[in-house]
């Protein structure tokens, strides 16, 4: 243990520190874009819902239930030549991100799918009954009445990509994950780990903290 | 069927009830049936009934007997499969989305858990059918505090639902569904998740609604005492039909269906059952007599004078008469004590002036 040059990892934990958080908050940003407009779709078309439409679910449905078992290991190995066509490589802090995004897309889809299906038919029934036409119940009841619980989702999906960014170093993503596995699984430097681990659980206090407290500050309704 | 068919084709007439009034709510052979993985449940079995313009019209029945879905036909949250129904002159199952959107505006409606937005306070809550409406803001203030008041809630404007008892979410909810000034409210099941005294404060608030706006309320209830406390007509339905509609006075002195004579007396208890008529054998053991009690403006003292007369004594042993819609009826069950052949006169002479009936 003794052996551990702090003065030269201080600098290495730093930059893994900030490509974790560049990784997580890019997919996490991209995601919550993409995963938001896909779960509003999946929601809006599930049969007896507002826009039921059989094709459109079936088709989303498929793709996340085909997507989303994958092991994040595999899926990011697998999608290389697609990685390759977007971003233009498949190594990299680049490369990594847009494969979280893709997960954590479909991941967010579902997660606000089933907040949703949860909000109260009885407030739906009351908009239609008002003559609220279904992309007004969708906007002003469905997606404020869902919000709380949608925002304790999203914080879930936050310490996952977190976790997730881990498994980046195998195609160079760098991260805080990725220094650990070197230091700590490939030269047995526990030390090394053990404080790469106490950043990564303080990131994911962080997260769940914020999101509790956002989620909290919405579910006490003002 | 095919005179059914000519019925429809004509155009539909804007119908006069007895008291002149014009008519608001018409459901003309309404049948609605759910086709739900292959099992076909027929809610509603060739439905017709008017509602006038100011009447406050209870449907009663018990669940299941179809009549949530007969009021989700008003404002088209149901279409009925065969039949239609007209509001106000619009059949509402032939209007387009835009159109059905409009005249669920002039359509009210409260619910038995309110259904509230619990992410928005009462301000927005009331608000929002006016926001829907495209109503200015200021004008959307200066209404939704009118309403917050006529409701009697004029400081809970910034209070969330989550903060209110049962009947103020209730009282929200009326605000809510009167802000467009609508012609008709309906209400399902409206005082069903509430205790006794909130119940009566909210029908009282409904009696206002009708009262002071002139607005037609239709509402279903399981409760006869909804009905025997707002109404001024009823109808009693059973497995998707209606058995029996007509004035509450009428239907509550005179029921004909035996589902409408349980209801009634789920209220209005006047007449003995059998065990009852057991109980009071035990002690009384003369002629009993069931005599029905109608308001019929007359001032004859007619017990006293028959008993007086035939030279018989009565026992008043079970009954009760109430007041409905401003007149009295009830059933006295009378013991009269006396020899054979006096009894039998005494009864004739009942018989002549008053509806009765022997019992026991």
């Amino acid at each position: 243990m003794g052996t551990t040059n702090w003065e030269l990892l201080w600098p290495k934990i730093w930059t893994a520190l900030l490509q974790t958080l560049q990784m997580v908050t890019i997919a996490m940003v991209l995601a919550s874009i993409f995963g938001v407009l896909l779960g509003l779709v999946l929601y809006s078309t599930r049969p007896g819902h507002i826009l039921a439409n059989k094709f459109v679910f079936a088709l989303l449905n498929g793709v996340i239930n085909v997507i989303r078992p994958i092991p994040f290991i595999i899926f990011i190995v697998a999608i290389g030549p697609l990685t390759r066509a977007v971003i233009g490589t498949t190594i990299g802090t680049n490369a990594a991100i847009f494969a979280l995004t893709i997960v954590a897309s479909l991941s967010i889809a579902r997660i606000v799918e089933n907040n949703l299906v949860a909000v109260d038919p009885g407030a739906i029934e009351a908009g239609r009954a008002m003559g609220a036409r279904p992309l007004r119940i969708l906007f002003t009841i469905v997606v404020p009445e869902g919000l709380g619980a949608l925002i304790l989702g999203l914080t879930y999906m936050m310490v996952a990509l977190i976790d997730a960014t881990a498994v980046a170093g195998l195609v160079g993503g760098g991260g805080l994950g990725d220094l650990a596995m070197v230091y700590g699984y490939q030269r047995f430097d526990s030390t090394v780990m053990l404080v790469i681990i106490v950043f990564l659980i303080i990131l994911v206090q962080l997260a769940q903290y914020g999101g509790n407290a956002l989620s909290r500050k919405i579910l006490r309704r003002g | 069927m095919a005179s059914k068919s000519n019925v429809l084709d004509q155009p539909v007439q804007p119908l006069n009830d007895a008291a002149g009034r014009d008519e608001m709510i018409r459901f003309e052979n309404v049948s609605k049936i759910f086709d739900s993985r292959g099992e076909r449940v027929q809610a509603l079995k060739d439905v017709n009934l008017s509602v006038a313009r100011g009447d406050i019209f209870g449907v009663v029945g018990y669940s299941g007997a179809g009549k949530s879905t007969l009021l989700r036909t008003i404002n088209g949250l149901e279409i009925p499969s065969t039949g239609k129904v007209l509001v106000d002159g619009a059949d509402i199952g032939a209007l387009n989305g835009k159109q059905l959107s409009a005249a669920r505006q002039n359509i009210g409606m409260i619910f038995q858990q309110f259904n509230l937005l619990l992410s928005r306070n009462i301000f927005q809550n009331i608000a929002y059918p006016l926001r829907l409406a495209g109503v200015s803001k200021a004008e959307t203030k200066k209404r939704v505090y009118e309403l917050l008041d006529f409701v009697g809630l004029g400081d809970k404007a910034k209070a969330y639902p989550e903060q209110l008892s049962g009947g103020q979410k209730q009282r929200v909810g009326i605000a809510r569904a009167l802000a467009n000034r609508p012609a008709v409210l309906i209400c399902d099941e409206a005082t069903s998740a509430l205790d006794p005294q909130t119940t009566g404060e909210v029908l009282d608030l409904l009696k206002k609604v009708n009262r002071e706006y002139g607005i037609t309320i239709l509402l279903i209830t399981h409760e006869m005492d909804v009905i025997r406390k707002i109404c001024n007509k009823v109808a009693v339905m059973e497995g998707g039909t209606v058995v029996e509609h007509g004035g509450v006075y009428e239907v509550f002195s005179d029921p004909q269906a035996p589902v409408t004579s349980r209801f009634v007396s789920s209220v209005l208890d006047h007449r003995p059952g059998t065990e009852a008529i057991e109980h009071i054998r035990k002690t009384h053991r003369g002629q009993l007599v069931q005599i029905e009690v109608k308001d019929e403006g007359s001032s004859d003292p007619f017990l006293s004078r028959i008993a007086r007369k035939r030279n018989v004594d009565f026992n008043i042993v079970y009954g009760g008469v109430n007041e409905l819609q401003s007149r009295v009826f009830g059933s006295l069950t009378v013991e009269l004590l006396g020899s054979g052949p006096d009894i039998e006169l005494a009864l004739d002479d009942l018989a002549q002036v008053a509806e009765i009936r022997k019992a026991g």
